[in-house]
């Protein structure tokens, strides 16, 4: 195999695998494993509690989080990507939902967890995780996006899968108590000039602050994420959701809620997550994550193996500022446009699903996706954010991703004009 | 709340604590006056957080939307967001839950630092002695000269390189406040050890930090009292988040669908690059059974278990000294015997006596390390259990060789 690009053995494979020149398969004999009996159909499988939590099927193993590890310095404080290519629906399994940590996943009982709200409140309180179970308490659906998200795509195509470029990604059911329940119990000054410093109980304290009219709306103190308890690698037991705005803020590992009268300005709301400009100044409380669609399939990690024909596009679309109204998919490069499907359209702040059936016939394409909110925000392409923010921004980049296909239906992360 | 604050919340003492807290914040917030009294007032009419759980504060019903404070619009979800559950019954009554934080809990956790410095603990520290503390503690990672050690944070220098193509983020060239810096270290750092530093050492290393950056002279001394002369000279580089006018302006219109521009050309390609991590492939893994299955889980539990120990000691080929030496051959090793590293005194004292790392010596130390060598700078307690120090002890010998 030495010599081989990756590029050609995937052509090679697709090759092999789909008959890529005829769209219709013809069998030429008949199928054993069709005409022969086979090993599943006449033994036994496994007995119930041969997994008592089940993971997924070993011949799924390679659909995991990964990381980029010359990305950081250690796994540590470090983050990894959710395989968005391998997934459809909108629904992120916790297993393989991104991790972002700034001093590892810590394993916090739920008898060793409180949660303690003071500063501009008439009774600072502490609860226990207990506690929190017997507020009233909602269910939402949310995505979850760190601000780097396609941080390293600023200055150009560089990762070669929507894992890696688009990965920062999560969409969960997420149960927990409305923040203002909970800031209403402490009795909290709830005027609408003052802040909240949410702070995590791992040993990086990651501390932000949060301004109160977003705490009043529709952020929820949750312990259970698609039903079961949070993974710890989420912050089991308790996190801060925080609908549509940067994962930062969403801390895991909830201890403290402090009503203050300005903002703190810790270390992840001015070293990190503020967003430099062209001109030298940046962005600071730049929250709300802006509109943007994805293409899942076909990408670099999934091109496409079955030859000529019918072929679904499938993608993502979510926004910040409410919900996803539109989707629109080109095969050109942007110079023409078509409305997608809504495949499964979520809700406010939650992943939408999108399709877009096509016949295709080998043609070269050069696929991108825009996605539209219920405020009329359309996604911009990386040019129009580079000609406001220039290259050194991190964060934020919702620019509309190009993937080249080629004949063979390999798939290229590439930059266009 | 800060730690000054809440010192005199406490000598208020608990019958007052609502008055006592209303007038701490008011007072290191420096609020407006008309503010303090609302707040007061607000004290004043609402009954006492000791009252509280009192059966006429508890809403007796079980279905708490009937309580004759919940709209009933509460209970009807909006076309909106027809999803969504029914909003969470928003009662203007404390339910009663929870229980009455104490001073010391508060004054524990609550040491934020505020940018005009309110929350600071007394204290000083100098450039010399946070040099000194820096290079123990912090130059593993960040360089002897804040200067940053493979991918860690580069803490100092980058002046004027905002506007760059390649801009250097570092404390002095793009941290806005001082306080953040104090903040962090104190809550954050060491990296592994976190909270272990003292009020003094974390205003040297500030200290240090700022003479890293050519920001102070090398015989400055940090204090709670001159904190807030220091201005960062970036302090005036930041912007609210101002989308709404330059960008959503431009971008909420109608799109083009047709023709929308002449031709594409692929300027970049990430393969040319490529640096993206390799797929992984669906190979089935030979399993073997040799009847050594106990041994390897040893190991393997000591390999899960040394995660509290990585993040300072290094094993295998590329192991390097970091806060603490690489721990490859320790076994047979002179204690405290590598030449090029630095180590507490305690443990230059065994090197003289020719002291050896076996397994009894290890045992104990990982047990009680602050026992065994008493004034070891080692900041980990030690571990819990047998089986964990000998997982340690069994995965240390599979680098032994």
């Amino acid at each position: 195999m030495a010599g081989l690009t990756r590029r050609r053995m995937l052509g090679g494979a697709a090759a092999a695998t789909g008959g890529l020149l005829s769209s219709k398969a013809e069998a030429r004999s008949p199928d054993p494993l069709i005409t022969e009996l086979q090993d599943w159909a006449s033994q036994t499988g496994d007995g119930v509690d041969a997994t008592p939590y089940g993971l997924p099927i070993e011949y799924e193993r390679d659909v995991i989080r990964r990381n980029v590890p010359w990305l950081t310095a250690d796994t540590i404080s470090s983050v990894n990507f959710t395989p968005i290519h391998a997934l459809d629906g909108t629904i992120t399994p916790q297993g393989c939902a991104f991790e972002r940590h700034h001093s590892g996943a810590i394993a916090l009982r739920k008898q060793d967890y409180r949660l303690l709200i003071n500063g501009l409140v008439e009774n600072p309180i502490v609860l226990t995780y207990g506690d929190i179970e017997r507020f009233p308490r909602e269910t939402h659906v949310y995505f979850c996006e760190c601000a780097a998200n396609t941080g390293m795509e600023w200055a150009g195509a560089q990762l070669n899968g929507v894992q890696f470029t688009h990965g920062m990604l999560h969409n969960m059911e997420y149960t927990g108590v409305p923040l203002r329940v909970l800031l209403a119990e402490a009795g909290a000054d709830m005027s609408d000039q003052n802040w909240l410093y949410i702070e995590g109980a791992d040993a990086s304290s990651n501390g932000r602050s949060l301004p109160m009219a977003k705490a009043l709306d529709d952020c929820l103190v949750a312990f259970k994420a698609n039903g079961e308890a949070l993974r710890k690698e989420h912050g089991y037991p308790v996190r801060l959701v925080v609908p549509g705005w940067e994962g930062n803020l969403w801390v895991k590992w909830l201890r403290r809620i402090e009503v203050v009268a300005e903002a703190v300005e810790s270390r992840e709301e001015t070293s990190k997550y503020t967003d430099l400009l062209a001109n030298g100044t940046a962005r600071k409380w730049s929250w709300v994550m802006d509109a943007k669609a994805v293409i899942t399939s076909p990408s670099p990690q999934a091109p496409i193996f079955h030859g000529y024909g019918p072929l679904v596009i499938s993608g993502l679309a979510w926004s910040g500022h409410g919900r996803i109204t539109r989707v629109d998919v080109s095969l050109d490069g942007g110079v023409s446009w078509e409305i997608a499907r809504l495949g499964y359209r979520g809700s406010d702040k939650a992943l939408t699903r999108f399709y877009h059936d096509i016949h295709w016939n080998g043609n070269e394409m050069l696929l991108q996706a825009r996605a539209i909110d219920e405020t009329g925000y359309v996604q911009p392409t990386k040019s129009q954010l580079r000609a406001v923010r220039g290259e050194n921004s991190i964060y934020h980049n919702n620019g509309v991703q190009t993937w080249y296909v080629d004949s063979q239906g390999v798939v290229e992360n590439v930059e266009i004009t | 709340m800060s730690r000054l604050p809440n010192l005199f919340v406490l000598a208020l003492g608990i019958t007052t604590l609502l008055l006592g807290v209303a007038y701490g914040v008011a007072t290191r917030y420096q609020m407006a006056a008309e503010r303090q009294v609302m707040l007061q007032q607000v004290a004043a009419v609402r009954p006492q957080f000791d009252e509280a759980k009192s059966i006429d504060e508890v809403p007796t019903t079980t279905n708490l939307a009937d309580a004759e404070d919940i709209g009933s619009e509460n209970r009807i979800a909006t076309d909106r967001d027809a999803k969504a559950s029914v909003p969470a019954p928003n009662s203007l009554r404390r339910l009663g839950i929870g229980r009455p934080a104490l001073p010391a809990e508060i004054a524990a956790w609550d040491v934020d630092i505020m940018p005009d410095g309110h929350g600071l603990p007394e204290g000083r520290g100098d450039v010399e002695t946070g040099e000194a503390i820096f290079s123990d503690y912090c130059a593993s990672c960040h360089g002897d000269f804040a200067e940053g050690v493979d991918n860690w944070p580069v803490l100092a220098g980058g002046f004027d390189t905002l506007a760059e193509d390649n801009p250097i983020k570092t404390i002095g060239s793009y941290w806005p406040h001082l306080s953040t810096v104090w903040d962090y270290i104190q809550r954050s750092m060491p990296f592994g050890s976190a909270q272990t530093l003292d009020e003094d050492q974390v205003y040297a290393i500030v200290a240090y930090l700022l003479y890293s950056n050519d920001l102070v002279d090398e015989s400055f001394a940090l204090s709670h009292e001159n904190f807030a002369d220091i201005l960062m000279p970036n302090v005036a580089g930041f912007v609210v988040d101002d989308r709404a006018e330059t960008e959503y302006a431009l971008w909420r219109k109608k799109p083009c669908m047709q023709n929308c521009k002449e031709s594409v050309n692929i300027t970049m390609r990430a393969s040319d690059l490529d640096v993206t991590p390799e797929p992984i492939r669906l190979e089935t893994s030979t399993t073997h059974s040799d009847g050594e299955v106990s041994d390897k889980d040893i190991v393997k539990n000591g390999q899960k278990v040394f995660k509290k120990c990585q993040t300072c000691h290094q094993v295998g080929a590329q192991a390097k000294h970091r806060v603490g030496p690489h721990l490859n051959k320790i076994f047979g090793r002179v204690i405290g015997g590598l030449e090029d590293f630095r180590y507490s005194q305690v443990f230059d004292v065994a090197a003289k006596e020719g002291q050896i790392w076996d397994e009894e010596s290890m045992a104990a130390f990982l047990l009680e390390p602050r026992t065994y060598f008493q004034g070891t700078k080692m900041a980990f307690s030690g571990l819990r259990t047998a089986d964990e120090i000998a997982g340690v002890i069994a995965y240390l010998k599979t680098y032994s060789d």
